[in-house]
């Protein structure tokens, strides 16, 4: 095996159009910030009955795959699988920008976004959020002192490992609270539930990787760099594994609604409801999310070509999303059960399923915090050395 | 250059002899603040203008957490006396630059955040409707409820009606 | 945190000021004459009011509760300066009244439906800066200085009770301030119950006639709603989530 040789990527023209784009959907999202920090959250979808909308799907998405990405730096660190090494850096750059987008669509949906000092500063340490903002600034420290460690020259390879063990820990408590924010609300059929933890851990490792496949097969055609197949293939196998991990703790997690009574009304309501929420659950989550990628890297021929992590990244993110969506919205917009037995009716829609549709100012939001990670991306390949410059078979002894 | 220097430093003596609470010279570049109705702070004006903002801090804790009524310095104890008029003799909300909070606080370009949550006249006072309200009261809408060309058109009689400039 | 250090010359002017603010225990709810200094007031430092000794709530007795009457809403939505705009869904709802049809039986009910301020709150402890918060008293309340609107609490709450605001508000109560971007519900009036009043839908539910809502101190059990709680039977909304709430129902 040759040694690694890191280079920054070269501003081509491609890379400075991509810039622009991005810089474009940033700037839309600036704009629908100010647009609703003026006029007030009436003017996006989200009500007193959805409090949560699309920008969280997305905000929750970037997170957990934040989480997700660092995985391959992980896998080199503390499980000593050294092949993937010269990617390991570019892993921590995409988990802390994945992060930074994702915190900062939540923090710029707030509807006091002025106060993010106040968050930063008071704690309530009973709050699993409060737990979470903790974790979240503190994963990017550690990922950060990380990076650095790596491409530190000769810095002690057992230092490192100690730092990536930390990074590593640190993400599975992170990943740990974000479903916990969900799994921790005990007055909501569709949340209350331990699983909802390492759920939301295999959900890491399957966007993450996913989001790595694509993000770094994308950088390396702009740049002109080979990436091997069998490299490529080994990512998509273990894609194919977190999706199956996915598919088993949803699985479990609603057959165990289903059996029982208090949370039946709800599960029926996803699963045979009807409306958008079941198609996005069916058809998004479970067939484009679960089944068809592991039927594309199962498959006999295509399977075998480095084409199909690709499409079934593509795949297990937009099932990703879906996903979020059923979680998210799902959950707030059937009615809680306060009078069991009783059919209830109010001016407040308690009873009722409540409706959510996205309006632009959240979409521009959702899509501005992808590109914030995407910019910070290519930036920080573009002048760091973060990417190997060869990524072929030969170069990292995987040739057959 | 040291003739400048020296213009510099004429200027700024200028400026800071005519500071002081109680100067009847004063410069017009400090802001002109409106004049109270009631007695004045027995602390004395420095006193209330360098730590009013921790005294209301900390006296609001106390009020919301502990439920301690009886402190004089809630934030609407203030307009008793401080509640500025504009010429035509009418008090004004904080969105109006003569506001006795506004004149110090945008002097110093330092931004007030109490009043998205609390009034800033005194009770009673008809402060309007917001100005970032994007739908207009129900009685101004149309009938598919939302239209902000009827709330418009509205504001632009009222302005042609009363004759002067609505608020900016 | 706010400083609370003046320098040390100050801090003799502080100490007396409190002090003088703080006589005239007996004053009333109007606000201090002009030109009327605080000195003139004598009298012992106040205490405060939110006493751990009491514990507020309500006895809401749906029999009672006429379901063509919404007295209280409109009487808490009067005191507290909150109005709907015409667009039920971000429209803020501090009271609700609720028709409850028994599928099995048939009959139907109905009764007012607030925060519940629960004993042990799921949004007091889900929320991040500690905005939502517990007084010694009982009374759940949002700390609108510390809140950053993210709806967490919202989430949380068990009976739907928080609401967030979707629009900029003006002419807000003096005693009530609310406004964009923060959540609030229910405060029981606690502006009218620190200074010995009850809240406002209570006195309108009496002035009606029908008494649906009684309110009192939970913990002394020579109040009227300890007594009824300890005669009649009475059920605390959703107890398998052993929230013991502050508000009790009669008559479901």
């Amino acid at each position: 095996m040759e040694r690694t040789i890191y280079r920054e990527i070269m501003a081509t023209r491609p890379v400075w159009g991509l810039a622009v784009t991005l810089g474009a959907f940033i700037a839309a999202a600036m704009a629908s910030f100010f647009y609703v920090e003026h006029y007030g959250h009436i003017v996006t979808g989200m009500n007193n009955q959805v409090v949560w909308g699309l920008p969280h799907v997305f905000a929750i998405f970037l997170i957990v795959a934040a989480s997700g990405a660092l995985n391959v730096a992980s896998i080199v660190s503390v499980f000593d699988q050294t092949v993937y090494k010269p990617m390991a850096r570019f892993s921590a750059l995409l988990a802390m920008s994945l992060l930074i987008g994702g915190l900062a669509v939540l923090v710029l949906d707030l509807g006091r976004p002025d106060r993010i000092i106040v968050a930063m500063t008071k704690y309530n340490f009973s709050s699993i959020f409060a737990w979470n903002i903790f974790f979240y600034t503190g994963f990017l420290a550690i990922v950060a002192a990380y990076l650095f460690v790596q491409m530190s020259p000769g810095f002690p390879y057992s230092r490192v490992r100690v730092a990536g063990t930390l990074a590593f820990v640190w993400r599975l408590a992170l990943t740990t609270g974000t479903g916990s924010i969900f799994g921790w609300l005990v007055a909501r059929p569709g949340y209350d539930s331990a699983i909802m933890a390492p759920m939301f851990i295999a959900m890491s490792f399957a966007f993450g990787t996913a989001v790595f496949i694509l993000v770094l097969s994308a950088l390396f055609r702009l740049a002109g760099r080979p990436f091997g197949d069998q490299m490529m293939l080994r990512l998509g196998r273990k894609l194919a594994i977190f999706v199956a991990a996915v598919m088993y703790f949803e699985g479990v997690r609603h057959l165990t609604n289903l059996y029982a009574a208090e949370h039946v009304g709800f599960e029926t309501f996803i699963l045979t409801g009807g409306g958008t929420l079941t198609t996005l659950f069916w058809l998004g989550q479970v067939v484009i999310g679960g089944v068809i990628p592991l039927m594309v890297l199962f498959h006999p021929s295509f399977g075998k070509t480095a084409k199909a992590p690709l499409v079934a990244s593509v795949l297990v993110i937009a099932g990703g999303f879906a996903q979020l969506y059923v979680i998210v919205i799902g959950g707030q917009a059937y009615p809680m059960e306060m009078f069991p037995g009783y059919e209830v009716t109010s001016g407040f829609f308690d009873g009722e399923i409540a409706s959510y549709r996205p309006r632009w100012p959240e979409v521009l939001l959702g899509l501005g915090g992808v590109a914030i990670a995407l910019f910070i991306t290519g930036l920080g390949a573009k002048i760091l050395r973060i990417l190997p410059t060869n990524l072929s078979d030969a170069n990292v002894g995987l040739n057959r | 250059m040291a003739r400048l220097l020296l213009v510099f430093a004429l200027l700024i003596g200028g400026m800071s002899g005519g500071s002081g609470a109680l100067a009847q010279e004063r410069s017009s570049l400090l802001p002109d603040i409106p004049k109270a109705t009631g007695a004045p702070h027995p602390e004395g004006n420095e006193y209330w203008r360098k730590n009013h903002m921790s005294l209301m801090s900390h006296d609001r804790d106390l009020t919301m957490r502990d439920g301690d009524r009886e402190i004089g310095a809630s934030l609407k104890s203030c307009f008793d006396c401080h509640a500025a008029t504009d010429s035509a003799g009418t008090i004004v909300t904080y969105e109006s630059e003569q506001h006795f909070c506004r004149t110090c606080h945008d002097y110093v370009a330092v931004k007030v955040d109490c009043f998205m949550c609390h009034r800033s006249t005194p009770d009673g006072v008809d402060e309007g409707a917001p100005h970032a309200a994007i739908l207009p009261p129900p009685a101004l809408r149309d009938e598919d409820g939302t239209s902000i060309i009827a709330y418009l058109r509205q504001v632009g009689q009222d302005n042609t009606n009363q004759g002067t400039p609505g608020n900016d | 945190m706010t400083d609370m250090n003046p320098d040390t010359s100050q801090k003799g002017a502080d100490i007396s000021r409190r002090d003088f603010l703080r006589s005239g225990a007996a004053v009333a709810t109007t606000t201090l004459a002009p030109g009327v200094t605080l000195i003139a007031f004598g009298g012992s430092a106040a205490e405060a009011k939110a006493d751990a000794g009491k514990r507020w709530g309500l006895l809401i007795d749906a029999n009672k509760c006429a379901s063509d009457c919404s007295a209280c809403v409109s009487a808490c939505s009067t005191e507290n300066g909150w109005k709907g705009n015409g667009n039920a869904e971000t429209d803020v709802q501090w009271i609700r009244k609720i028709t409850l049809n028994n599928t099995e039986t048939g009959r139907e009910v109905t009764m007012p439906m607030m925060c519940q301020h629960c004993e042990d709150p799921p949004c007091v402890d889900v929320c991040p800066t500690g905005a939502s918060f517990k007084r010694e008293d009982g009374i759940v309340l949002v700390d609108k200085h510390t809140c950053i609107g993210c709806r967490y609490c919202m989430m949380a709450c068990p009976f739907k009770a928080r609401s967030f605001v979707h629009e900029p508000v003006n002419n807000q109560k003096s005693h009530a301030p609310r406004g964009q971007g923060t959540v609030e519900s229910c405060t029981l009036c606690v502006h009218r119950v620190d200074k010995g009043g009850v809240p406002a839908c209570v006195e309108a539910c009496e002035a009606t006639g029908h008494g649906a809502i009684i309110f009192g101190d939970l913990k002394d059990p020579q109040s009227d709603i300890a007594k009824r709680l300890v005669e009649y039977q009475s059920v605390a909304l959703r107890p398998d989530l052993d929230l013991n709430p502050g508000v009790r129902y009669s008559g479901l």
